[in-house]
């Protein structure tokens, strides 16, 4: 171990901000509530939505699979308490949209009793090769819980790069979210252990864990539950946020800088998130799947701000009613922290995977909307930026939605950390404009691709119809041909059989001519009468064929 | 003098050989001017400009026969992307061409009153129409272009015009020049 012997490099930009963790790391973890009714998402990561594996009045356990995972970027839904599927519909989520989506709806029965995995957990994982880590931690449904939630198996494919470094991101630098810290503080071993099967599944060289300085007790506990490994490199980096985004770390870490718009993989770095090493230990040593993670409820709206494990799929209701939140005070819902998180608006929206905060205002804390003022161009945008881009020039780009200069200047580097608007005297919403731009620009790839295909589908009708045309007419043509050909009895073998049939017919006719019988001994009276008979029957022959 | 003349003659074959091979190596099929205009259309084949489908609207443009604002679908952004392309200036929307739709539709069949007649198919311009003659008929919703051409032939009138739907990870960030923005009140100042 060779802490403080370690060089950090110092990320560029950022802000030293008021931190206000310590009002919810003075209790221990809470044990998980179990809710009336469990609403689980289907897409609670980042990739397609999982497909349902169970139907409307089914029995499910603790732990039992709900819905497979969609492809390869996508992620398997558990149960996370026994009960009844009463519905499979869209409901209320926590996502900036506010929009609806598909989630499993479960009533709870209480008991919370836990299904027999088919799988064992393993102490000793090193038996497992790295694609079968890989497999038991995508079957569990894990994904990056600290925040973005990409399916954590992708990011444990080296897929042909070399691994160097794995790097432990334990930074947790945004206001008020203690969850990691607490974490570590209660589960040290458990994520060090987690680290090493990551380290496994990786064939990571060695690990690094990164975590700021002011998190002196779950450093300690880090420290104990390493020993004197010295494969595993703890470094303390500096309280400035934003220490703990991905690229930021790494840079601390080790002064390497992943490529723009490249993924860290490929300068041989892999950065995973404390609580998702904990759920990958409890995946592999336990067989056991995600079905809770720690959430922080925080902020001046909660009366005793805390940690609690949440059971995914609790709504937010019966956390803020646990927590004795007077929903009266209540001004604002937040998910996530004050600078990245998003306003939630529904409190039926449950906690999922990537939940790792509810942060609640009191209404006397709100303050009015500040009506932005004009860029000053002063520059401080530009000063706290730690990806170097030049806000002020973002913005004006943004605004004036000229999106092809937004993207000269590397919009999509933005890290959407916020620093610039807290340092913006002009109180403009920089990332709010950021974020327009990006989706924006999102939006008209995909119109893009809509209309190209529909031009592919309008030309490759157009093409269809005048096929269409020319095989009509050349069938029409062919039928033309063949009418004005003279007709060849021989080769038409239809008309050969209609003949030779008429031709039997006619042979028939003329052979069997009906020979009347009783016609001997005739009394002369009864001849004439035979042969008048006839002379009439000839008679009425011949007028019929005259008429 | 003759070794003037024998000089020009040679440089004259020599460039009219190379230009010969450039006019057949780098033969351009279509007119590009079409093609860049065509690629700024929105497809959506509609024919609100009054030609049969957007390239022919493209063909028309390039040839200088009509005014680029003639394209509702496209609204205001394909006419500056037009004006930009084409150095012409820009115009409000032609309002004899229709009108910008609010938002963004798609159609769909009620499948309970379909017969089965064909006509909706016919008038698709992108095929995205499912069914035969009796059998009951459907919307491909990823290929439908809103163009709305299946809704007058329809004789039971059970084609519908919904708005396109929009999942939470194709939903926009609002813009905030058209929004208050919410503050960060937590934030230290």
């Amino acid at each position: 171990m060779t802490t403080s012997l370690h060089q950090v490099y110092d990320f560029r930009g950022g802000l030293y901000l008021d931190e206000h963790k310590s009002i919810s790391t003075s209790t221990p973890i809470e044990a998980a509530l179990i809710p009336s009714i469990l609403v689980l998402p289907l897409s609670q990561h980042i990739g397609a939505a999982a497909k349902p594996c169970v139907a409307v009045g089914d029995s499910v356990l603790k732990g039992q699979l709900i819905a497979t995972a969609d492809g390869r970027v996508s992620a398997p839904v558990h149960a996370s308490s026994s009960g009844e599927v009463i519905a499979i519909e869209k409901r209320h989520v926590p996502h900036p949209s506010q929009l609806k989506a598909e989630c499993i709806i479960i009533k709870t029965d209480g008991r919370d009793t836990v299904i027999e995995q088919e799988q064992t957990g393993l102490s000793n994982y090193h038996s497992l090769r790295s694609d079968e880590l890989r497999q038991r931690i995508h079957d569990a449904g894990i994904v990056g819980l600290g925040g973005a939630g990409f399916p954590s198996h992708i990011k444990l494919k080296p897929g042909g790069h070399h691994v160097e470094t794995l790097i432990l991101n334990a930074a947790e630098c945004e206001p008020y979210i203690t969850c990691d810290d607490m974490l570590m503080r209660e589960h040290a071993p458990a994520i060090i252990n987690g680290l090493r099967i990551m380290q496994q599944a990786l064939h990571a060289k060695h690990c690094m864990i990164g975590i700021e300085d002011n998190k002196i007790e779950a450093f300690t506990a880090l420290q104990e539950a390493i020993g004197n490994d010295t494969d595993i490199d703890i470094v303390r980096v500096p309280t400035r946020y934003p220490a703990g985004g991905e690229r930021q770390l790494i840079y601390s870490l080790t002064g390497k800088e992943a490529p723009s718009q490249g993924r860290p993989l490929e300068i041989g770095i892999v950065c995973h998130n404390v609580g998702t090493a904990l759920a990958v230990n409890d995946a592999i040593t336990k067989a056991e799947p995600l079905v809770s993670r720690v959430v922080t409820l925080t902020g001046s709206g909660i009366p005793q701000p805390r940690n609690i494990h949440v059971l995914l799929g609790t709504p937010v209701d019966d956390l803020l009613k646990h927590c004795h939140a007077d929903s009266d005070d209540i001004g604002r819902i937040m998910i996530g922290g004050p600078m990245m998180g998003f306003v939630l608006d529904s409190t039926t929206a449950p906690v999922t995977k990537t939940t790792n905060c509810v942060l609640v205002t009191h209404k006397r804390d709100i303050q009015k909307p500040e009506t932005s003022l004009p860029c000053i161009r002063c520059g401080d945008c530009a000063d706290v930026c730690p990806v170097n881009l030049l806000p002020q020039q973002l913005y004006w780009y943004a605004r004036s939605q000229e999106f092809d200069h937004v993207q000269d200047y590397n919009l999509f580097d933005c890290i959407e950390c916020g620093c610039c608007d807290v340092v913006c005297p002009s109180r403009i919403p920089l990332v709010q404009y950021f974020r327009f731009a990006k989706t924006t620009i999102w939006q008209q790839e995909r119109d893009k691709e809509k209309s190209d295909k529909a031009r592919e589908r309008h030309e490759l009708r157009l093409e269809r119809l005048e096929r269409e045309k020319r095989e009509k007419r050349e069938r029409h043509n062919r039928k033309k041909a063949a009418l004005k050909k003279e007709p060849d009895q021989k080769d038409d073998p239809k008309k050969a059989a209609i003949l030779a049939a008429m031709k039997r017919v006619k042979e028939k006719k003329s052979t069997e001519s009906v020979t009347p019988g009783n016609t001997d001994d005739l009394s002369s009276e009864q001849q004439s009468k035979i042969d008048a008979a006839d002379a009439r029957r000839a008679k009425n022959k011949k007028d019929k064929n005259g008429a | 003098m003759l070794a003037a003349i024998i000089t020009l003659l040679t440089i004259a074959v020599i460039f009219g050989l190379i230009l010969g091979f450039a006019a057949i190596r780098f033969k351009v099929d279509s007119d590009p001017v079409v093609d860049k205009i065509d690629a700024l259309l929105p497809q959506t084949q509609c024919g609100q400009c009054t030609f049969p489908g957007c390239r022919p609207y493209a063909e028309a443009i390039a040839n200088g026969e009509v005014e680029i604002n003639q394209c509702p679908p496209g609204g205001d952004a394909t006419i500056v992307a037009l004006a930009d392309l084409l150095g012409r200036d820009i115009l409000p929307l032609n309002p004899e061409n229709g009108e910008v739709k609010e938002e963004k539709t798609v159609v769909i069949i009620d499948e309970e009153i379909c017969i089965g007649c064909t006509l909706c198919i016919q008038a698709c311009p992108v095929d995205a129409i499912l069914g035969a003659a009796k059998q009951m008929h459907t919307v491909i919703i990823d290929n439908c272009t809103g163009c709305d051409l299946c809704i007058p032939p329809c004789p039971v009138d059970c084609i519908y015009i919904v708005p396109e739907k929009t999942s939470a990870n194709q939903w926009q960030w609002p813009n905030p020049n058209e929004v208050v923005p919410a503050t960060k009140a937590e934030q230290p100042s």
